[in-house]
């Protein structure tokens, strides 16, 4: 098998600016969004994510405007997610220059959209995001996790192994799974989730929420059965460099382009 | 460092300004056009010819007798063209995908969905099963020099993202090969046609040089 896992550095956009914080409170500006994405791209990271997490849908404007600007300079793929609700939102993005669109609330709120935007764009460009919660354990001591929307604020009743099925059959290209037990805690993926969502689904999952070191990065890809890791504090802290990182998991046995 | 003029052949899916601004980047001195005019074509020096999603509807833009399907069918003919994506899934003669679709027949050979190629896809378990599409940074293998693989190592590694596989006849026509549970060909040459599954524009350095090195192409080998 040579194709490799992916390290996706992801990055907090608020107003056109990085920002760093911890889940959405005590945000601190990061920096300018072209430099951060080159310096990772210069540091081989496999592809870039950016969330707009701005609240104010009167700033929506500037994350096209990120996207432009980091296209010019960093040829590696781009994912954007947040506040994407038309396929005018995904085709602006797209045309701006991001690979892919990551929909989460829209999806639940619409799942019909999903269908749609694949067969629009393809489904190579439609990432569905899943913000799952575990709620209760199997009699068999299995896991049971619910979905969340609005950046894990809002609980759906919907369960999170059968949503990213119903993902996948309505044309979701990738499954981008955060824990929001996890997400902040420096704890490791829930690998119990990612590795029964990988294990029922076909499509490539980014396993995403609670990385601490670089040991978390491999367990997500041998144990959770990810097709690529996220990870966003330990790269900003320059506790690791995305290179240190790949490095790492190449040490371990993991196919990595290096 | 040579001037062009290039055009981006717009068919109106996916990410082109990435395309543009790769150019940009390693040909300042080139005039870079995205456009679907005919004329636009014609002048043009080299030709690329990018694609994402779905191939009918890609097609489609190409539709038979119109102006432009002859002119990206006459600079296939006689400039240096690079496909990529799409535009090297439409170099052959057939497309399973979209209850079956008909290409230019330049490159021998069909383009099929890794589902019809043999087991090993979809849902497994961990790492046994190959997800579909195949998303990622994977090696590819030249199986024959060529002037756009200058400076480009045997093996060096692209980014792909394609649900769809070239599936080539003549061997002659393969200029790299891809491993993803089968071996499928990432890179056809033809003559002045230069088509690639993988994206340069997505694929840093190398694919920078790659692009670099069709800037450069006189369309010979």
């Amino acid at each position: 098998m040579s194709l490799a896992k992916r390290i996706i550095p992801c990055l907090d956009v608020d107003r056109g600016r990085v920002v760093k914080g911890i889940r959405f409170v005590n945000l601190r500006d990061a920096g300018d969004p072209v430099q951060v994405a080159s310096r990772y791209d210069q540091e081989g990271a496999d592809e870039l994510a950016f969330l707009d997490i701005t609240a104010s849908s009167d700033n929506r404007d500037t994350i096209v405007h990120v996207v432009e600007d980091v296209a010019e300079q960093v040829f590696i793929p781009l994912t954007v997610g947040g506040g994407i609700r038309r396929l005018e939102d995904i085709s602006r993005l797209l045309n701006a220059g991001a690979d892919k669109v990551s929909i989460n609330t829209t999806a639940v709120n619409n799942p019909d959209f999903i269908r749609e935007a694949s067969q629009h764009f393809g489904n190579q460009c439609i990432v569905v995001a899943i913000d799952a919660k575990q709620v209760d354990s199997k009699p068999d001591g299995s896991g049971q996790w619910e979905i969340f929307t609005h950046g894990g604020r809002t609980p759906t009743g919907i369960d999170a192994i059968e949503w990213a099925r119903k993902m996948e059959q309505y044309g979701a290209g990738e499954l981008l799974v955060t824990s929001m037990d996890r997400d902040g805690t420096k704890n490791g993926f829930d690998l119990d989730l990612m590795r029964t969502i990988t294990s029922q689904t076909g499509i490539p999952a980014i396993a995403s929420g609670g990385v601490g070191n670089l040991e978390h990065l491999v367990e997500g890809v041998i144990e959770g059965g990810a097709d690529a890791v996220l990870a966003a504090s330990i790269f900003h802290y320059g506790e690791h460099t995305v290179r240190e990182a790949k490095q790492y998991m190449a040490q371990q046995g993991i196919e990595i382009r290096l | 460092m040579q001037s062009r003029r290039v055009v981006v052949v717009d068919l109106g899916t996916g990410n082109l300004r990435s395309v543009t601004k790769a150019i940009n980047t390693v040909s300042p001195n080139s005039e870079v056009h995205v456009s679907a005019e005919p004329s636009v074509i014609t002048d043009a020096d080299h030709v690329i010819l990018p694609g994402q999603g779905a191939i009918g509807t890609w097609l489609k833009q190409l539709g038979p007798g119109s102006e432009l399907r002859q002119a990206v069918v006459s600079a296939l003919g006689n400039k240096p063209v690079l496909g990529i994506c799409l535009g090297l899934q439409a170099l052959y003669r057939y497309s399973s995908e979209n209850g079956g679709q008909k290409g230019f027949d330049l490159i021998s050979g069909t383009v099929r969905h890794f589902s019809e190629a043999e087991t090993g896809f979809g849902t497994g378990v961990g790492q046994d099963m190959r997800k579909i599409p195949h998303m990622g940074w994977n090696r590819v293998r030249h199986t024959r020099t060529h002037p756009l693989w200058k400076d480009i190592g045997n093996g060096e590694r692209f980014y792909f993202v394609h649900s769809y596989y070239a599936d080539s006849q003549d061997p002659d026509q393969i200029a790299g090969q891809t491993e993803y549970g089968i071996t499928f060909t990432s890179a056809a040459a033809q003559d002045n046609l230069f088509a690639v599954q993988f994206h340069p524009e997505k694929s840093q350095r190398a694919g920078l040089t790659l692009l670099k090195n069709f800037i450069n192409w006189n369309g010979t080998c």
